[in-house]
């Protein structure tokens, strides 16, 4: 029976409301695991160290040392709405591994200490996965440790493997299509995870076929003063679909730690792929801004066949400093790109989030559903391209960008670019700014509801047709995170 | 169960609440009549705890605590229930989740276990069925797109699910046709007993037709003028509230 369902999601919700209450980041903790680790520092050598420490094919070195060269000319990019002091990229480590066997055949084999990382992350890393129905290929300090699934995956031809064992096994897959939606001369940081990764994801769907699971990653940056670049590469040959939910928590940290991740999306004719995001990085202390992520990724797909289709759902709470706009080329005929983001910032957090949506193929569409929160003293924008090129012919953008504000301290932002080429192509831009509504807050505190819990409650309805995208583990996940973000922060 | 004791209140300056006094024993009903602007919302308001209003001097003690001292939520606990004028809506929020996390907090403050997610829903067909409303409304987001009638049975169906000991109307007849006013009238009268009193704020004779009150009391200026039984309520029906005025300025 619906209602039924529907109250166990509800009971859900609850737990998680009761449990957070009163929380700080949760999450704020150190593994204490020995760690082989490179000097500080950014030179050819590092390059080299790391590609030969993977083991990597000969094609690799060469494009992370053109990646290097091009990036040494580059400049920090310096308009986005956010302020941080500048940062030092030779007192960064770029390569860090836990010292562990990689290969492992049983939990058994696993550092202990690891394992109760994952516990406290309430990563579902054993018999929970199964019922669960996800593959969790944990990533810890750039080093794949255990990727789960991988037969009953392979069994249907997907592979679903680190980028480290990507480059081993199938390096003329990784060859065709890496750098393809993102070039390593793309910006800044994109050229710079180009010459430093050290691991990530990699998957590829073959034609026709419908991934069974959630494909899933947890990041997790775990060592002090470590680069954590990842990079992600998703193929969806004709006629597949994949969705891939990636979540991230990193312990409390003094120390600024960048990440800059890229993640390509390529999608065939009739393909599918839903990427969704859960982020809860450090933000930092919530009076200083000290110590929390510095979130600088590149994240893009390509619709390349025809009736494909890709979509991007972020939820976004963590991080000092974001600077992310998860993008779709829409290139084949009638594809279609959306994007659903939620993005709250609170305490002294600056994001700079947004999409591009660039319409190349006819017909093609494109939804943008953006919720922004800000609380505390922090600053949040929204920062989105439509562009319709000229042979888009008929192409259609619609646009929602949602702004709440709670208190009278934190400022919300929208940037909307708009570029139409073609004339018969429409582009639809909606926008609303709004408080928090004192009413509802008094109308929720008068039915016994606190008011920590009520502006739990408003935000998650706020962000309800954004959080309907999630997968449904997710979106528990989602709303929890909403909740522990805002705490403290009304009244 | 409830005392109010020369009870003065303002909003932004604006003294409304004039040294109103009003005391309700368990189980009575009491109507609260006036004309427009004599400060019954008010009332209702500083009840409940709205932020906005400043109670500048007088007390009001609910079941022997001191009301005034409590945060909103916390006198739901206590088993006080407001029944809006102007429900509001809470896009997103569909009902069923809003009130499991109400009556769930309600039940932590009273020290009673969470309900479970079968008994929740056996409370809520249960008092939905006593209050004649449509299944549907529970599904959908907190009186979003409800219409007047749907939003006032929405919150008799909150009170009957809140089980509070006190419950004041705010205008809830206001905008009603016959109909809706009989269901929730119907609704009122089902849920009355000897523990639970009402206060019910009303400008119109008509719903007190359904309602019978134990008193009525007219305000005027911020002060109750006049008390009666529920023949009060018939005479100011007839005569309006002008010779009341009249006889209020002369005091």
């Amino acid at each position: 029976m619906a209602e039924e369902k529907l109250l166990e999601a509800i009971s859900e919700d609850e737990k998680i409301i009761q449990e957070v209450t009163g929380q700080k980041y949760k999450y704020g903790f150190v593994t204490d695991i020995e760690s082989d680790k490179a000097p500080k520092g950014l030179n050819e050598d590092i390059i080299r160290m790391i590609s030969a420490k993977k083991q990597e094919p000969e094609f690799m070195l060469e494009y992370r040392l053109r990646a290097f060269k091009h990036w040494q000319k580059m400049k920090e990019p310096n308009w986005a709405h956010v302020q941080y002091p500048p940062i030092d990229f030779q007192d960064i480590h770029y390569y860090a591994a836990p010292k562990q066997k990689p290969q492992l055949n049983s939990l058994d084999e696993v550092d202990p200490e690891l394992l109760k990382t994952f516990e406290k992350l309430g990563i579902p890393l054993q018999e929970q996965k199964m019922l669960a129905g996800v593959a969790v290929d944990a990533v810890v300090d750039s080093v794949s440790i255990k990727t789960t699934y991988k037969e009953k995956l392979a069994e249907k031809g997907i592979i679903f493997c680190s980028f480290s064992e990507a480059l081993q096994e199938h390096p003329e897959l990784v060859r065709k299509y890496m750098g393809t939606v993102v070039p390593h001369t793309d910006n800044f940081y994109a050229a710079l995870n180009a010459a430093v990764f050290t691991d990530g994801s990699f998957v590829y769907i073959p034609e026709g076929v419908r991934c069974p699971m959630e494909l899933s990653t947890y990041f997790r940056i775990n060592e002090q003063n470590t680069g954590q670049f990842e990079r992600t590469l998703i193929v969806a040959e004709a006629g597949s679909y994949v969705s891939y939910p990636e979540g991230c928590t990193a312990p409390q940290r003094d120390e600024n730690q960048l990440h800059a991740a890229v993640v390509e999306l390529v999608a065939m004719d009739n393909a599918e792929i839903k990427y969704s995001t859960v982020q809860n990085w450090y933000p930092g202390d919530p009076e200083t801004g000290k110590g929390g992520i510095y979130n600088f990724v590149t994240k893009r797909g390509i619709c390349k066949g025809r009736n494909s289709k890709i979509s991007w759902t972020q939820v976004e709470t963590g991080s000092a400093i974001t600077w992310k706009y998860p993008s779709v080329i829409l290139k084949g005929d009638n594809s279609e790109g959306e994007f659903y983001s939620v993005a709250v910032t609170n305490g002294r957090q600056q994001a700079d989030t947004g999409t591009k949506m660039i319409h190349i193929g006819k017909n093609t569409r494109s939804v943008i559903i953006s919720k922004g929160i800000s609380a505390g003293k922090s600053q949040n924008s929204y920062r989105g391209l439509v562009r319709m090129m000229k042979g888009a012919e008929n192409a259609r953008n619609f646009s929602q960008c949602d702004s709440m504000l709670i208190g009278n301290q934190c400022g919300a932002h929208t940037f909307p670019y708009i570029e139409v080429g073609n004339p018969t192509a429409k582009v639809e831009h909606e926008a609303t700014t709004s408080k928090i509504g004192e009413d509802q807050i008094f109308y929720c505190n008068q039915r016994g509801i606190d008011t920590e819990k009520a502006v739990g409650l408003i935000v998650n309805g706020y962000c309800r047709e954004v959080l309907n995208q999630l997968p449904m583990e997710f979106a528990v996940e989602a709303q929890k995170l909403l909740s522990i973000s805002l705490e403290g922060s009304v009244g | 169960m409830l005392k109010i004791d020369q009870l003065h209140a303002a909003i932004e300056g604006k003294e409304i609440l004039k040294g109103f006094s009003l005391e309700v024993k368990p189980g009575e009903v009491h109507a609260i009549m006036g004309p427009n602007g004599s400060g019954k919302s008010t009332l209702a308001s500083v009840l409940a705890g709205k932020e906005d209003y400043e109670v500048t001097s007088g007390s009001v003690s609910f079941n022997g605590k001191d009301l005034l001292e409590m945060e909103p939520d916390q006198r739901a606990g206590e088993g006080l229930f407001l029944a809006f004028q102007y429900p509001v809506e809470i896009p997103g929020v569909s009902m069923v989740n809003f009130l499991r996390t109400a009556v769930n907090a309600v039940r932590e403050y009273r020290g009673q276990e969470p309900l479970s997610a079968g008994a929740f829903l056996k409370l809520m067909k249960e008092k939905k069925h006593m209050v004649d409303l449509d299944s549907d409304l529970t599904k959908r987001s907190v009186n979003e797109g409800f219409s007047g009638g749907e939003k006032k049975r929405n919150e008799i169906f909150q009170m009957a699910m809140l089980d509070p000991k006190l419950v004041i109307l705010d205008e809830t007849d206001s905008g009603l046709d016959i109909d809706a006013l009989r269901i929730v009238a119907d609704a009122v009268n089902k849920l009355r007993n000897e523990e639970r009193s009402f206060i019910v704020i009303t400008h119109y004779q008509r719903l007190l037709d359904y309602i019978v009150p134990d008193h009525v009391h007219v305000l005027h200026q911020g002060k109750i003028v006049k008390s009666g039984g529920k023949e009060l309520a018939l005479e100011l029906e007839e005569k309006g509230y002008d010779w009341l005025k009249e006889g209020a300025l002369g005091v």
